[in-house]
């Protein structure tokens, strides 16, 4: 038995102990090479000195993103005083006659990250679904019996591997800098889009969407381009949305007779429908800041059109385009301009987070 | 033993870390001059520095190459020693400048319309009323019988034409712009002259680069970049109607006539918006450097003449490879003069 420490023992409780002839014996002193002792003033000092230095840097962080909000609404001031509500209405942007209009770039913007986003979406929901559901796994693993060498301790570890690899590949996408797949999307993605969206304007050219030639650069290349770099983002929050799914569903789901894609299409995707919903909003997010690419394929020209071979476009290639040369005045309309976009970003994001909270507490039940 | 190893690399730190002390004390007496400005003629600076650098290893020059606009905003506040741009300061500009300006022509240059047409003819030419239209949006078939009118017996595809522009401010689209202006009412009244305009149709490019790929993978396009890249890049180029009423293919010794015709003022701000000489290629611009009148480093006024003078002299042979305009030997002699007076 354990000797109790007397000091750590309530006086009453003392009394008890030693009538029933249990012995109680004072705390032993630590020894100097104990891991356990109180801890020194400069322990004291250091983690005193991280936790207000941890403080301070994040605080920090906060007063910069507010110091740079501050900024360009100082700069953007004269020019929202001058226009007013305006420049977000009106469609032409022509710095020489002083003409500031950025509804063109605000309807390209949109334009864009929505089609590249419908389109990021379904691969995205696909990669995650493929990724999380074990499909890539259970093949190899099938065809790894048909080897007969699943039960080998080397080949056994090949289909999470395999795994991992594709998904580290799919993530790999978001390491790829903008101004490469700019170039790529002119290289490779115009000519090879070409010619079906001339069949389709050929056949189809009564359809809005489908209502211009694609000259070159335009919506529908900048869009592909787009969903390939939202597709990183929206594959890695869905398959966690999904594989937080608790696994007392799809067994409920499987005991009840569903097929594997019964359950996968009527149980787990429908509980997971939240999160995912949150993976596209945070794309959009990240589609609606995109500059270099867009600015590469989009086109640069000022016109609002519903046909998707139609050349736009979008409030950060304008930035991009106009800042380095632009003079006073118009550095004030486009800080305006920049005002718009992050409204615009800051508002999805900020729906984007709420809904992947919602989701959050909703499975929380299910746990 | 193990430390062996660590003692040579710590020697081996030492000894890079005394050299990397030295270079800077000696470089002590040496002067580094930084400039910014114009994209357009950066090849041609680039080149000067360098071979001025190997002849005096103590002027280092760094030249930055963000656009002309760039150029004249960092130089008006002071930020560089000397700017550059394509299109001369204007009297608003200059008077913003507090030690005076020095506009130096140091090189000129042609624009020229490159076009991708698969099934084209050998040699495109393009009236005056043909280029102002399409860029005006007004034609917009490569069969359109104003262009056919210019290349008789010329097979001309019926595709579309695409229009590139420069989607940000540019020196280039300037020039290009002051020329359509003067030759055609139209654009004047329209779109009009700047470093960026609203371009009435087409798509738009990021910088010589971005046009030239646009061009190049957009069957039917049309855009206008610099001479030198265009032919870098082996795009074809159109040969255009100048004032009186000749087909001029763009190369450099018509591109010369163009300067020649056209008298340097004092103020060595002289615009070429539609040369007149009748063998003068109709696009050409001088591009300049800005210098202050007065320096106060004389180290660096010393310096920065003396690399100037060497661009004026030895400089101007390096132009014709890199497919800019020589300048005439008369403007040679005015803007040497113009140098003298930096203090």
């Amino acid at each position: 038995m354990t000797p109790l420490e007397p000091g750590r023992v309530a006086p009453g409780l003392q009394r008890a102990v030693r009538a029933r002839g249990i012995e109680l014996v004072p705390p032993v002193p630590p020894a100097d090479d104990s891991l356990s002792r109180p801890p020194s003033a400069v322990d004291i000092w250091a983690d005193r000195v991280f936790r207000h230095g941890a403080r301070v840097i994040a605080w920090g962080t906060v007063a910069l993103a507010l110091h740079i909000v501050w900024s360009i609404a100082i700069v953007a001031a004269p020019s929202v005083r001058e226009h007013g509500f305006a420049l977000v209405t009106h469609s032409t942007w022509d710095a020489n006659r002083g003409e500031f209009g950025i509804l063109p770039a605000i309807v390209g913007t949109l334009y864009t990250s929505a089609l590249g986003l419908t389109i990021g979406t379904m691969f995205g929901v696909a990669v995650a679904i493929f990724l999380s559901e074990g499909f890539l796994s259970s093949g190899v693993e099938a065809l790894l019996r048909v080897l007969r060498v699943a039960e080998h301790p080397f080949w056994v570890r090949l289909p999470g591997a395999i795994e991992d690899a594709l998904r580290a590949t799919v993530e790999l996408l978001a390491a790829v800098p903008s101004v490469v797949y700019g170039l790529w999307g002119i290289f490779v993605v115009i000519p090879l889009v070409r010619p079906v969206a001339d069949w389709l304007h050929g056949h189809l050219g009564w359809i809005p969407i489908f209502g211009t030639t694609l000259s070159g650069p335009g919506i529908l290349p900048a869009s592909l381009v787009l969903a390939i770099m939202v597709l990183p983002t929206i594959s890695a929050i869905s398959r966690d949305a999904l594989s937080e799914v608790p696994p007392k569903l799809r067994e409920a789901s499987f005991g009840l007779g569903a097929t594997r894609w019964e359950t996968i299409l009527g149980v787990i995707v429908p509980t997971a429908s939240t999160g995912i919903f949150g993976a596209v909003i945070l794309g959009f997010g990240r589609a609606l800041g995109e500059t270099m690419a867009l600015a590469m394929l989009a086109g640069n020209a000022n016109v609002m059109s519903w046909s998707m071979f139609s050349p736009a476009n979008t409030l950060a290639a304008l930035l991009a385009n106009h800042f380095p040369e632009a003079g006073k005045v118009e550095v004030g309309a486009l800080m305006y301009a920049a005002l718009v976009l992050l409204g615009i970003t800051l508002l999805v994001n900020v729906i984007g987070t709420t809904i992947v909270q919602r989701a959050d507490a909703r499975l929380k039940g299910l746990r | 033993m193990r430390t062996a190893p660590t003692k040579s690399w710590l020697a081996g730190l030492l000894a890079c870390s005394a050299a990397c002390v030295a270079t800077p004390t000696h470089a002590a007496d040496s002067v580094t001059l930084q400039g910014a400005g114009a994209t357009f003629p950066a090849p041609l600076y680039q080149r000067w520095f360098n071979e001025y650098n190997k002849l005096h290893p103590d002027v280092q020059v760094n030249y930055q190459a963000l656009g002309s606009g760039a150029g004249i905003k960092q130089f008006t506040e002071g930020l560089v020693h000397f700017g550059a741009s394509d299109a001369a300061m204007t009297d608003e500009e200059i008077a913003a400048v507090k030690d005076g300006v020095v506009l130096l022509p140091m090189t000129a240059g042609s624009i020229v319309l490159a076009y991708n047409l698969a099934d084209g003819p050998k040699e495109l030419r393009l009236s005056r009323a043909a280029y102002a239209g399409i860029f005006l949006g007004k034609i917009t078939k490569w069969n359109d019988p104003v262009i056919a009118a210019a290349n008789p017996g010329a097979k001309l595809p019926d595709t579309a034409v695409t229009v590139v522009g420069r989607s940000d401010g540019s020196g280039t689209t300037y020039v290009f712009t002051q020329h359509l202006s003067a030759i055609s009412d139209e654009w004047k009244n329209g779109p009009g002259t700047g470093k960026s305009v609203n371009w009435p149709v087409g798509v738009a490019g990021k910088g010589n680069p971005g046009v030239t790929a646009l061009i190049k993978q957009t069957p039917g396009a049309i855009g206008y970049v610099e001479y030198g890249y265009a032919l870098q890049t082996a795009m074809p180029m159109a040969t255009l109607e100048n004032k009186s009423g000749q087909y001029v293919k763009a190369d450099l010794d018509a591109a010369r006539r163009a300067l020649a015709s056209v008298a340097l003022p004092a103020d060595l701000r002289a615009w070429l918006p539609d040369p007149t000489a009748p063998d003068a290629y109709p696009i050409v611009t001088y591009t300049w450097l800005l210098c202050n009148k007065k320096y106060a480093d004389p180290k660096i006024a010393e310096a920065l003449k003396a690399v100037i003078r060497f661009g004026l002299a030895d400089g101007q042979k390096f132009s014709a490879e890199l497919g800019y305009v020589p300048l005439p030997a008369d403007v040679v002699t005015t803007v040497t003069k113009a140098v003298d007076s930096i203090s």
